[in-house]
């Protein structure tokens, strides 16, 4: 994809004409004269990230009755290979917002000192105020638009939980490398936008009543069993937070029953002769 | 005064015939006038008290603090011009976020004060600036434990288990001396820098002031905050009557 912004959803042939038949890829080039001014020999070899190395698969969020609860799993893939199986996915910023991270694990920490730095600052200011799960989502996607903005994205998808304090207004939105936005009842990344969103929404939206929090680990757990079924870049051990008007908990890691025995009947894929 | 410093003293780059520096030492009397801070560090955690003298009666209570954060387990207060204070603070911050960035931990007390040592020096060696007219105190509690430091004008800075600055500087150090460090809790040590505060206080002669606590190490969760309302209270009601009723007995 070009930079030049005349060009975008144009056909390639005619993205370097313009309607006179000019070549425009030498005009209204985004930052050109940034870019002439910071370019020095090193210029021509800048790669900004193309691709995450070191990955987390889906989080999951939901609203419960008291609060927000967040999944994810502990593994840290490198490509196919799991790699680190002891990755906590899930930070607390502060005492009232957990943000679950997807994606590239580094931009992942890299954002987890950001939002530390950010959170010190203003407890120096010392005025009495915090900040809570809004201020740290609107912060987050600001910070994720701004990158993608400079085409050098965070490689990650965001799930931010969390429960006001003072209002007890509860928060599960989701921010992406690109700076997408929305908030939702419930949330899934990745993988689990497509395999765990319609349980949840029958688990969670169809109800009547929110769920408790009995039930609402249930639904998560219930989640993160067919995501560890269907996602070959899951893992069977899994985090969840609990985020209530109360303050923030991260449960230690845990597992959940599967059942493996259907897969000798499976015929057409693998070794077996017949 | 014609005859003080006698052409020696017009610059921080200029040393008096008998070596001194009366820049920095001038900036010592800043601190001299003003409002007392001591601090205390005790097993668990470093207290830190201020005597916030008031400049105006319409001051709003507990407004314009003199104890200040900067970082989450530091905390720092100074004695003398108030706005050398704050810019002190600005620095601290930055040099402590500096350090996280680079290191990935919190500071050490012992390299923050190092830093702001190192940085209110060079305000000493150049005829264009004036020192800062403020000691330091600088405490904090981290893997090493509860420390405290006092940083001078001159970018002089020392290590205490206790110690004063400010006007009540004798007074309160002579206090100090008698108190048992190993055996103090912090929720004790609060009560004494509330009693001594208000000791050094003297109704009839100074300006009518406020008190000012924080502590960092348990009982803060390892966070500088100033303490808590109800314990605010009980510690500045016991510094008040222990002082009046000491004053009654001379």
């Amino acid at each position: 994809m070009t930079a030049n912004f005349t060009s975008w959803g144009r056909p390639f042939t005619d993205a370097k004409m313009d309607m006179y038949g000019g070549d425009i890829t030498q005009r209204y080039q985004l930052g050109a004269q940034q870019l002439a001014a910071t370019s020095d020999n090193f210029t021509e070899g800048v790669q900004k990230t193309q691709q995450p190395i070191v990955t987390g698969t889906s989080v999951i969020g939901l609203k419960y009755k008291d609060g927000i609860m967040l999944a994810a799993d502990n593994l840290a893939s490198y490509g196919s290979l799991a790699r680190f199986k002891d990755i906590q996915r899930l930070y607390g910023v502060g005492d009232n917002t957990v943000i679950g991270a997807a994606g590239d694990m580094s931009d992942f920490q890299h954002v987890q000192h950001e939002l530390e730095s950010l959170f010190i600052d203003e407890y120096c200011n010392d005025d009495g105020h915090t900040l809570g799960p809004a201020q740290i989502y609107e912060y987050l996607s600001t910070l994720m638009y701004h990158r993608r903005s400079q085409l050098n994205p965070l490689w990650n998808a965001f799930v931010v939980g969390g429960v006001d304090p003072k209002s007890g207004e509860s928060t599960l939105a989701y921010v992406d490398l690109l700076g997408t936005t929305y908030s939702a009842k419930t949330i899934g990344t990745g993988y689990a936008s497509m395999i765990a969103i319609p349980l949840l929404r029958r688990l969670v939206e169809d109800r009547e009543e929110p769920p408790n929090e009995e039930e609402a680990l249930e639904i998560i757990k219930t989640c993160m069993k067919v995501l560890f079924y269907r996602d070959a870049r899951s893992l069977n051990k899994f985090q969840v937070a609990k985020i209530t008007k109360s303050g923030a908990d991260i449960s230690p890691s845990m597992s959940v029953e599967t059942e493996w025995g259907f897969a000798e009947g499976i015929r057409g894929y693998g070794a077996q002769t017949q | 005064m014609s005859s003080i410093g006698t052409g020696y003293d017009l610059s921080a780059s200029t040393y008096s015939p008998d070596g001194r520096i009366f820049q920095i030492e001038y900036a010592n009397k800043a601190v001299e006038n003003a409002g007392t801070v001591i601090g205390i560090r005790v097993k668990d955690g470093v207290i830190l008290a201020a005597q916030k003298l008031l400049d105006s009666k319409l001051l709003v209570p507990g407004t314009a603090k003199r104890i200040l954060t900067a970082d989450m387990h530091i905390g720092l207060a100074s004695a003398g011009l108030r706005a050398d204070g704050k810019h002190l603070q600005t620095r601290a911050r930055e040099e402590c976020k500096n350090y996280r960035d680079n290191y990935m931990s919190p500071i050490p007390l012992k390299q923050l004060s190092d830093r702001l040592g190192s940085y209110l020096n060079a305000y000493t060696l150049y005829s264009s600036v004036r020192p800062f007219g403020i000691s330091t105190l600088i405490s904090s509690y981290d893997k090493n434990g509860p420390q405290l430091y006092a940083i001078e004008p001159s970018g002089l800075y020392w290590g205490y288990q206790a110690t004063a600055v400010g006007k009540g500087k004798q007074l309160a150090q002579t206090e100090l001396e008698k108190l048992n460090f190993d055996e103090l809790s912090m929720h004790q040590a609060v009560f004494e820098a509330a009693r001594i505060i208000h000791l050094i206080h003297d109704p009839t002669k100074d300006k009518g002031f406020e008190l000012e606590i924080s502590w960092v190490g348990k009982d803060s969760q390892y966070k500088h905050a100033h303490v808590p309302a109800q314990l605010y209270d009980e510690a500045n009601e016991f510094g008040r009557t222990q002082a009046e009723s000491g004053r009654m007995q001379e």
